[in-house]
């Protein structure tokens, strides 16, 4: 199910931008226009790029912001997610947690 | 005349004329929109989940640019229940890498806030572990699930023996004492998860027990965001009409018994909720189709009058989707395609 349902409606999660989105509106309550219009601003894309994941492999590669394959010193995880924040200027619960651990 | 291959409300297979599935498209609305009075699914809308179930396809979806954001409640505890022996953040990695989630979320196998409560400890350091290597958003979830807290598992005279006995007064008042327990345990959980990097909590099969568990949902979502004002809270309800087990019970004024998803997301939105999820029942004895234009007709008045995302509940006998464990391709892909492009979902 969670495949049939991906595959028809799906944004993608990190193949492409679903999961900042996703963060988008976790953290302003945007609806899905709007949360899409404001990440394609922030990633400097096109809204129908968004889900491309032909383009976003290539975008995520660029801004460092985890990929789907694991590979030597690229970001992952918790790296990935404090280029995110910053990225889209939102705070990520965490990444605050993580830096309170390690001050 | 085309005969439509589609399934009942049970999974089962069913071969209709297209008469009967326009037929069954009109009695699913209409059901829908003269229970909640709401508006029906207009000519155009009608047409066009027509064409959606009367595609020949084993398989469709939405057009290129109505793609949303799919956020999956309970995905540990679904690797768990289907025999793959992986460890809870090897799952949440397979949602992640391997099922294109756009987020996930963390759970226990026995996903109520009333058990998890003894096992903060381990919860907490699994979510601290987890939120290193995913890099999707990561929630915790749980259900309310009110009915744990009556005897003899818990503290509570058992609402549902009373009632039978006419003890109305009784069972109101075990329900209140309920309400509060729950909300105390869900207050505590949803806050050391939070501290320990949640993304957010989730409040699965919210008003499963009726309004007494939809009341003490509210109350501690409230509490959490006032204490937690970043935090991102998702409320996913279990059925489109809060039960009345209580009957009396209200939210700012607003009685609980009776609502629908366009009024319950009224009360979510008050109370602090960032994400709402509505959940519709299938009724097995009628098509999908059927089913899913009654569950559009909710969703869509319940998105048009939120100010928040709406993320419907599409699982199994959820959301236009049969009650069957592994629901099939060709019915899940149709009710997403549905509830997305003519409900005008923000996410499931």
């Amino acid at each position: 199910m969670a495949i049939a349902h991906s595959t028809a409606s799906g944004m993608g999660g990190m193949r492409t931008a679903g999961d900042l989105v996703a963060r988008m509106q976790m953290s302003r309550s945007m609806k899905i226009k709007e949360a899409k219009e404001d990440v394609a601003s922030k990633l400097k894309v096109s809204v129908s790029d968004l889900a491309d994941l032909v383009v976003m492999n290539e975008v995520r590669e660029d801004l460092d912001i985890g990929r789907v394959n694991a590979l030597p010193r690229v970001a992952k995880g918790i790296d990935a997610k404090f280029r995110i924040a910053e990225l889209l200027g939102i705070e990520i619960n965490c990444v605050n947690q993580f830096k309170d651990r390690i001050k | 005349m085309q005969k439509i291959y589609t399934r009942m409300g049970d999974g089962s297979v069913v071969v209709l004329s297209e008469s009967k599935l326009k037929q069954d498209l009109e009695e699913g609305t209409r059901d829908a929109a003269e229970r909640a009075k709401i508006s029906p699914l207009s000519r155009d809308e009608l047409a066009r989940l027509f064409d959606i179930y009367s595609a020949p396809y084993r398989f469709v979806s939405v057009e290129h640019g109505n793609e949303v954001v799919l956020s999956y409640d309970a995905g540990t505890l679904k690797i768990r229940r289907v025999g793959v022996l992986t460890h809870r953040i090897q799952s949440l990695q397979i949602y992640e890498k391997i099922l294109s989630a756009d987020t996930a979320e963390l759970d226990h196998v026995d996903y109520s806030f009333k058990p998890v409560k003894a096992i903060m400890a381990y919860e907490q350091t699994e979510m601290e572990q987890a939120s290193l290597m995913m890099t999707i958003p990561l929630f915790y979830g749980a259900m309310p699930n009110l009915g744990l807290y009556t005897q003899p598992d818990g503290p509570c005279l058992n609402p549902m023996e009373l009632l039978p006995q006419g003890k109305i007064s009784e069972a109101r008042a075990a329900q209140e004492e309920m309400v509060e327990h729950a909300v105390r345990d869900m207050v505590y959980v949803g806050s050391l998860m939070y501290e320990s990097g949640a993304d957010g909590i989730n409040f699965d099969t919210t008003a499963a027990a009726g309004d007494a568990d939809f009341l003490a949902t509210l109350r501690a979502v409230e509490i959490l965001k006032k204490k937690y004002p970043r935090m991102c809270i998702e409320m996913g309800m279990s059925g489109e009409f809060i039960l009345g087990m209580h009957g009396e019970l209200t939210y700012d004024g607003v009685k609980l018994a009776g609502l629908y998803p366009h009024k319950q997301v009224e009360l979510a939105e008050k109370a602090g909720v960032t994400i709402f999820g509505p959940a519709v029942n299938t009724n097995t004895n009628e098509s999908c189709a059927w089913n899913t234009a009654r569950a559009v007709t909710f969703t869509k008045a319940c998105v048009e009058n939120s100010h928040i995302p709406i993320h419907a509940n599409m699982g199994m006998g959820v959301g236009g989707l049969p009650v069957i464990d592994q629901p099939p391709a060709d019915a899940v892909s149709r009710a997403s395609k549905a509830m997305v492009e003519i409900g005008r979902l923000d996410g499931l």
